[in-house]
């Protein structure tokens, strides 16, 4: 079946066009709205982006492919990304890490058989004075213990029932 | 003298709503607006000169000295807002984002005013996607008040703001990655010149600014451009955030004027060592500035006062360690960090930093042989200098400095076979 961005999708880039002097400018824009429909960046979505922007797709690629947060496989439903830079790790960042991999019994840049959660360590997240600190999806969640943590597992895992 | 904190920029404590238009306003907010649509754009300028106030995404330039640099003439030209804030150790721009962005938004216009520029983009870090949301709100309700858009308050000046998300990328906080991501392309660094302040964003004069720079505009025009110069020191003005974190008692954002004595913010402030431990070291301004020892810290957190000492104010974040912390882990985070980041495209920080990393790693291993320390420092140093942008540098600054400063715990790891100590 032939990709299609949705109605509201189509109109969001309808307006990001108006917000920039030139077409390229809306790629990063455009592929986060595609990964936010489609869930992660294929071949045949970046191609879509490309089509609608007026683009080549290899530019569309070299360019998803040089960040990390566009997505190029699936994700956990959660993705918990825990900051393991110097100011979280004096705060103990690296217990939070075994705490989490020990309940969802997966390591880093893994995901649970069910899809529900994905683990990663990730670069400092700007959240130093509130170490440690690690983000769901979007969220950020500061000054962290490994018990508050598992309790954070446990509430998303209600959630997601 | 103790230096007592102030709130010139850090203010929203005991300010309810001000991340709310009627709560900005009671607060006095767009008063400075006002008051520079009444103002010749030169005039502005010249107050902000004397402002002095120097680049608060670390590498300290004048932002009056900045803004004369744009040639006059007509067509689009940009404003860029640096809110890439990725610099391991910083968290102050996003306080001020989430806290109080019609500040930043007047500081915007105010710019625009001054320097005769056309549309805006706050170029945010990815991982502040909520707060991006909350932030296009605020430009919202700016704009259907009046102070962005068409003839901003009947003025005539026309200008508009509108927030672009990053994806994961460190070195886009870089200013000229930044524009290259702005611009839909992967964030590899331009060479210089031209500068952007003659060819910036879409290939036309633009200006780039920090986020805490422009939140401070607004203040420069309310107390003048000398008053908020005598804030700070000579050449060096004004007010500043800065923070604690790491090892000790109360981390957090904190704001001084420029002057503030780095071991009393440490020891008064921030009230000492966690755990009533002695402290090991100190990473003054985000990872990429050189580590203090105890015995070097007693300096004015000032550009010259850190260069002083070897090391730079950077982002005026501070990361406290405290003794028992192993430093070879310290300098394997700080090392793998870079080489993470690296975009690339200059041989000596791609190989460079790679190199650092897995070296440190190797130490932390326990497998290195005492060789490998000299052949670390010959690395770092042979990065500096030889690259495009200045990532490559600030990746060989810490390394160099961890290595030298507390060479004997690479020796012992070496001599133990791994990680000696038991803490960290
Ligand atoms: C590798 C690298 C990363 C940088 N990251 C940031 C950043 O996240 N935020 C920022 O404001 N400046 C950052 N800078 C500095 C910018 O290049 C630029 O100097 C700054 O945005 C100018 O604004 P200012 O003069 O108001 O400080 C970075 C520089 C380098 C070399
Ligand atoms: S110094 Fe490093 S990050 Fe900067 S342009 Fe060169 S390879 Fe890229
Ligand atoms: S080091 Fe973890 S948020 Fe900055």
């Amino acid at each position: 079946m032939q990709l299609e961005f949705s109605a509201d999708n189509e109109a969001r880039l309808g307006r990001l066009l108006a917000e920039y002097p030139d077409r390229q400018a809306c790629l990063l824009p455009a592929l986060y709205i595609a990964q936010e429909q489609f869930g992660y960046l294929t071949h045949e979505v970046m191609e879509l982006v490309a089509e609608r922007i007026g683009m080549p797709p290899g530019e569309v690629l070299s360019t998803a492919t040089f960040y990390t947060m566009f997505r190029k496989r699936p994700t956990g439903k959660y993705h918990i990304q825990v900051c393991g830079n110097v100011s979280c790790f004096l705060r103990g960042s690296d217990r939070l890490m075994t705490a989490l991999s020990k309940t969802l019994g997966i390591g880093d840049g893994e995901t649970t058989e069910d899809g529900l959660f994905t683990l990663s360590a990730v670069q400092c997240l700007a959240a130093c004075g509130t170490a440690p600190a690690l983000q769901v999806n979007d969220t950020y969640y500061e000054e962290m213990t490994p018990e508050k943590v598992v309790e954070l597992v446990g509430r998303l895992r209600e959630e997601a029932k | 003298m103790s230096t007592a904190q102030t709130n010139y920029l850090l203010r929203w404590g005991d300010k309810k709503d001000l991340w709310k238009l009627d709560g900005y306003r009671l607060q006095g907010g767009f008063r400075s607006l006002r008051k520079a649509l009444l103002m010749k754009p030169a005039d502005i300028v010249a107050e902000v000169k004397k402002a002095t106030i120097r680049g608060r995404g670390g590498a300290g330039f004048p932002a009056g000295v900045k803004w004369g640099f744009v040639p006059a003439g007509d067509g689009p030209r940009y404003l860029v807002i640096n809110a890439d804030e990725g610099e391991p150790g910083t968290f102050k721009d996003r306080a001020l984002l989430t806290e109080d962005p019609f500040r930043i938004i007047e500081g915007a216009a105010i710019a625009a005013r001054a320097v005769g520029l056309t549309a805006g983009y706050v170029y945010m870090r990815g991982e502040f996607l909520e707060i991006a949301r909350k932030f296009e709100e605020a430009i919202a309700a700016a704009r259907k008040a009046g102070y962005l858009g068409k003839s901003i308050l009947g003025s005539g000046l026309s200008f508009d703001l509108f927030v672009h998300l990053g994806a994961g990328a460190y070195i886009c906080g870089e200013e000229t990655a930044l524009l290259e991501s702005l611009e839909g392309k992967p964030g590899r660094p331009r060479l210089k010149p031209p500068f952007p302040a003659v060819k910036g964003a879409f290939a036309r004069p633009t200006v780039i600014n920090n986020v805490e720079t422009i939140a401070a505009i607004p203040v420069v025009l309310e107390i003048g451009g000398d008053a908020f110069h005598r804030l700070g020191v000579e050449g060096d003005g004004g007010v500043k955030l800065f923070g604690l974190s790491g090892h000790v008692n109360r981390p957090g954002l904190y704001e001084f004027p420029m002057g503030k004595n780095l071991k009393e913010f440490i020891f008064e402030d921030g009230g000492g060592i966690t755990d009533g431990k002695a402290l090991k070291g100190v990473i003054p301004g985000g990872s990429s500035t050189p580590i203090l020892k105890p015995d070097e810290i007693d300096v004015p957190m000032t550009f010259d006062g850190l260069k002083s000492v070897g090391s730079m104010l950077g982002t005026g974040c501070a990361t406290v360690i405290a003794e028992g912390t192993c430093m070879v882990q310290v300098a394997l985070r700080v090392a793998k960090f870079y080489a993470h980041e690296s975009c690339g495209q200059c041989t000596p920080c791609r190989e460079g930093c790679a190199w650092m990393a897995s070296t440190i790693d190797r130490f932390e291993r326990g497998v290195a042989s005492l060789g490998e320390i000299d052949l670390l420092l010959d690395v770092a140093r042979n990065i500096k200098g030889r690259t495009i942008c200045p990532l490559g540098e600030a990746a060989a600054m810490p390394v160099e400095a961890l290595v030298t400063k507390f060479r004997d715990e690479f020796e012992a790891h070496v001599r133990a076979g791994g990680c000696p100590s038991v803490a960290g």
